[in-house]
């Protein structure tokens, strides 16, 4: 059975972050934005993933599994804090967030 | 290459056959079962030809057709492709999950050795639990889709039910990893074939006299663990005494009452395939899934010493057997304790998911923990 | 063009799709509901790298989770307001997404491809040998990520709690 190549991966997670790099510059609003960096962090994933099967090594999943572990940290708390700004904002455009701009 | 792909093929067909076929036969027995316990008749109206088979014709011909030919009304102001794909992801999981559940030994065909699982893969009972998780997108986004106050209430306190029982679930099976040694679901049936005089050890010699002859099945070996992982299941698939995400009599339908036709159809399958799909993970991990007591591959050996050989395609009947029927055994149950057990109110359900079955599922994981050490 | 290959693209290119659904769709239940698609696609990526463990935990953790967190959220703030993009936004947000697009697939394009190491074994990804780097190379840093992960539900109970 012929083998993917790795540079199809590669290429692959390198589209897929830099989408995620377009949501979080471009969408006004503060989900989607948490959103896209999930999906920077998945293509950083499938890059691990990629690179340990081609090399042999666990080491590849298991930083993923701890990837995955601090991501849901991390949704969890910026899900927290984006709950709190809205309670006080009533808004979810990162654009009105402007009090600590000089 | 191309048997091995039919074989498999066949095996996913007869799967998803049999549990689509057992959805609906359940809907008959939920109809006739709970007219007999409130002593009343039940469905008898529509027959053919003066045929009303006990009720059979309406639950399994007519009231499929109703579903189907009934107008398919989405809510103007809700979400159209949302609400189409809810139902969809309600059933997914229902059926797929069945996949890894074995339902017999190994069918010896020619000089091929047949596998009776649909998929054996190295992950095992985790690929149960992932499909679980995706059950819980069919009820948020069909409340959402709705765009009707009670839907989104109904739909919001069965998802958070669901991802609370889930834990509670995940965790009472840790106790059946530790003790049978494997995620693989056929490796955990083919180790509830040893008698359970091999896990006793040498040292409780009256124990081992006393229980020793009993197979190991895993509600001898971890009863709490059955218990939790039984009431754990009931609440995932929602069915009373949980279902207050549909109390019928509370709000209205909860996330079902904007679905009408062929969709609440698959919500209504989806709901008895996973009641289908429970019953076959208590079997499986409780209760020797194929597992004939005494039966081994050649025959039965009986612990007091005689052997009856048996023909491979006897053995293998009865095992395919003796999983439906215990399948069907704990469906019956599922089905009477619906009948039987008032509902929970929903802060009981959540102080129940996570003040009563999680701390009981650790201590049940440690305490296993402890004697396997001990054991050894 | 072999299966492997063509199982691969048809992934890779439901995979982009529901990354642009993500990324371009202004209904945020939408996107929220193609990120779950996506990671259910990146999963199944995960499996055909002999990642089984990793891909389950994925559709587990993953999909099954954290976006069912998100969609409570998006359904508890109900965010009706349609937002304004900005003149400047899109347009300038996409050139330099682009460049960076082209400037990682042009360096990874020019790593070699080393040959296959794997034997392929079974073990390779399977949930014994994830767990035995898990608690034997790697044990510190699973200590410290479940203290993490204490600290995350401590702090977002704290911080989502409504002020009496």
């Amino acid at each position: 059975m012929a083998l993917v190549p790795l540079n199809y991966y590669l290429i692959l997670s390198a589209v897929i972050f830099s989408i995620g790099v377009i949501g979080v510059l471009v969408r006004r609003n503060l989900i989607v934005v948490l959103m896209s960096i999930e999906l920077m962090l998945n293509a950083v994933n499938l890059t691990f993933i990629a690179f340990s099967r081609y090399l042999g090594a666990m080491a590849g999943q298991v930083t993923v599994f701890f990837v995955m572990a601090v991501a849901a940290a991390e949704a969890v708390i910026g899900l927290a804090i984006i709950i709190s700004v809205f309670r006080h904002r009533q808004s979810l455009d990162p654009q009105e967030m402007q009090l600590l701009k000089w | 290459m191309i048997v091995d792909f039919t074989i498999i093929a066949i095996k996913a067909f007869l799967v998803v056959f049999m549990v689509l076929n057992l959805a609906g036969i359940l809907g008959w027995v939920e109809r006739k079962g709970s007219a007999l316990i409130q002593d009343r008749i039940g469905a008898n109206r529509a027959s053919i030809f003066g045929f009303a088979g006990m009720g059979l014709v309406n639950t399994l011909i007519a009231d499929p057709l109703k579903f189907l030919t009934k107008e398919d009304f989405i809510p103007p102001a809700g979400d159209k492709f949302l609400h189409t794909l809810a139902p969809c992801m309600a059933l997914f999981p229902a059926l797929v999950t069945f996949a890894v559940i074995p339902f017999g030994d190994v069918l010896q065909w020619g000089d091929r050795l047949i596998n009776l699982q649909v998929a054996n893969i190295n992950i095992g009972i985790l690929y149960v639990f992932a499909m679980a998780s995706l059950g819980v997108y069919g009820i948020v986004i069909g409340a959402w889709a709705s765009n009707n106050k009670f839907s989104l209430l109904g739909g919001v306190r069965g998802s958070a039910q669901m991802i609370s029982y889930e834990v509670a679930m995940g965790l009472s099976v840790v106790g059946i990893l530790m003790v049978y040694g494997t995620l693989e679901l056929q490796e955990i049936a083919r180790g509830q074939g040893m008698l359970l005089r091999e896990f006793l050890p040498e040292s409780w010699g009256g124990a081992r006299a006393a229980i020793g002859w009993l197979p190991a099945w895993g509600v001898f070996l971890q009863p709490v663990a059955f218990l939790l992982f039984f009431t754990a299941a009931v609440a995932e698939t929602k069915r009373v005494p949980f279902d207050l995400p549909e109390g019928e009599s509370e709000i209205v339908a909860g996330y079902h009452v904007e679905y009408s036709g062929g969709k609440f159809l698959m919500f209504f399958a989806g709901e008895f395939a996973e009641i289908v799909t429970a019953a076959g993970l208590v079997t499986t991990l409780f209760f020797g899934g194929w597992q004939v007591p005494y039966l081994l591959s050649d025959g039965f050996h009986f612990p007091w010493g005689s052997v009856l050989l048996m023909p491979h395609w006897l053995i293998v009947l009865m095992q395919v057997g003796a999983f439906t029927l215990k399948v069907l055994f704990f469906c019956w149950l599922q089905i009477l304790l619906r009948w039987s057990v008032p509902r929970f109110r929903y802060d009981q359900v959540m102080r129940l998911g996570w003040k009563m079955l999680l701390p009981l599922a650790l201590l049940n994981v440690l305490i296993t923990a402890l004697i396997i050490i001990a054991v050894e | 063009m072999t299966l492997p290959i063509l199982f691969f693209y048809f992934i890779a290119a439901l995979l982009v799709l529901a990354s642009l659904v993500v990324v371009f769709k202004r209904n945020v239940v939408h996107n929220a509901i193609a990120l779950v698609a996506a990671l259910f696609l990146i999963a199944i990526l995960f499996f055909t790298l002999h990642a089984p463990m990793v891909g389950v935990l994925q559709v587990l953790v993953y999909a099954g989770a954290i976006m069912v967190l998100f969609l409570f959220v998006i359904m508890f703030l109900n965010p009706t307001a349609l937002e304004r993009p900005r003149a400047l936004g899109w347009g300038f947000g996409t050139v330099l997404a682009s460049l960076l697009a082209g400037l990682l697939m042009a360096v990874m394009n020019h790593s070699e491809t080393p040959a296959d190491p794997l034997v392929a074994t079974e073990i390779f990804g399977s949930p014994e040998t994830l767990a035995k780097s898990l608690f034997t190379e790697f044990v510190l840093p699973f200590e410290i990520a479940s203290v993490l992960l204490l600290v995350a539900i401590v702090g977002a109970v704290v911080l989502a709690k409504r002020e009496h």
